[in-house]
């Protein structure tokens, strides 16, 4: 879904870097091939991108600038209108204010306000980002039970962390779109808490 | 054996469980994460942590991994069961980096294996997008 974007863009500088949360290439593959993509589409299966930008959920976006500075911080982003029915976010807003910025017409934010916009991690959260790197380093060497304890850990330390709540299923045999996801999603926003956290858009 | 896992790298190094804690010898700590100590001081290729005072990290020799993870200030998650730890960032360490705004650098396979790093498009604006199939 950001091909056509990164078609109608690519001449004026500006790449799509697309990396997959997911716990193998073949999980991935499908929607890779379908979306034929001719920019960048990589596979994360240990979460070193949402380790390194503080991402929680999917999908997400972020904008670096030439100089590899970071002008927007990760935000939740959709592509298209697919899930808005569920969601409640649309996509058209979003990605005007990315064509504005990638054309030029505006700047990105300022460093004071990209700093203020961009969540730090915790130490729970890197707690437990360590908990998920050992469970999913023992599942990938076959000792999916040893894993489990530290996958529940993750959890508990980050509940707001979904790469870890329900990116873990796919490699505990839990369905991610299941029950087992759908009862944390309604025990989560039961409790007030968004599932999806957009920044407000002050560049609208 | 035990493993220890950092960075995307597991090293397999010797080590007595005692208990709940890890313990490793000068060679091993070495070998699993670069870690050497001098006069008091935790040093790697690039730099030095000193101790807290009155620590008796490395002992006789002995490394307690918890205690070197803690003087470090890096979080552990540890299985002595599995033999396993795995070595994870500091939240500060993550804080100073994202508050530089200067966007980390990985690398990372596209699905046929083939590595890309972020920092090879310098010079174009990025739309760095993280999804998943789940």
């Amino acid at each position: 879904m950001w091909q056509a974007l990164y078609e109608e863009l690519r001449e004026r500088h500006f790449v799509v870097i697309a990396v997959a949360l997911d716990k193998s290439a073949e999980d991935a593959r499908p929607w890779i091939e379908k979306a034929a993509p001719t920019y960048p589409a990589l596979i994360d299966t240990q979460h070193v991108v949402a380790d390194l930008y503080n991402v929680v959920n999917v999908p997400t976006a972020l904008w670096i600038d030439e100089r590899g500075r970071i002008v927007r911080p990760n935000d939740v982003v959709f592509g298209s209108d697919t899930f808005k029915h569920i969601t409640n976010l649309e996509s058209a807003r979003p990605l005007a204010a990315l064509r504005a910025w990638v054309r030029g017409d505006t700047a990105g934010f300022a460093p004071a306000e990209a700093r203020a916009l961009q969540t730090l991690p915790t130490a729970l959260d890197q707690q437990a980002r360590a908990e998920f790197g050992l469970a999913e380093w023992l599942a990938r060497h076959g000792r999916r039970d040893a894993a489990e304890p530290h996958f529940v850990s993750a959890g508990e330390l980050a509940p707001h962390d979904f790469t870890i709540r329900r990116g873990s299923m796919p490699i505990r045999g839990l369905d991610p779109m299941g029950p087992p996801f759908r009862e944390m999603l309604q025990t989560w926003v039961g409790g007030g808490r968004p599932y999806y956290r957009p920044l407000p858009d002050t560049r609208g | 054996m035990f493993t220890v896992i950092e960075q995307g790298r597991a090293s397999e190094v010797q080590a007595r469980v005692d208990g709940g804690r890890v313990l490793l010898s000068a060679d091993a700590l070495r070998a699993a994460l670069g870690w050497e100590l001098h006069e008091g001081t935790l040093c790697n290729d690039t730099m030095c942590v000193p101790l807290p005072a009155g620590s008796r990290l490395g002992e006789g020799g002995v490394f307690d991994l918890g205690e070197v993870a803690a003087a470090l200030d890096r979080p552990l998650a540890l299985d002595v069961d599995a033999r396993a730890a795995f070595v994870g960032t500091s939240a500060g360490e993550r804080a100073q980096a994202l508050g530089s705004l200067l966007a980390p650098d990985f690398t990372l396979p596209d699905l046929a294996g083939r590595p890309h790093t972020l920092s090879s498009h310098r010079g174009k604006k990025i739309l760095l997008v993280a999804w998943a199939s789940w």
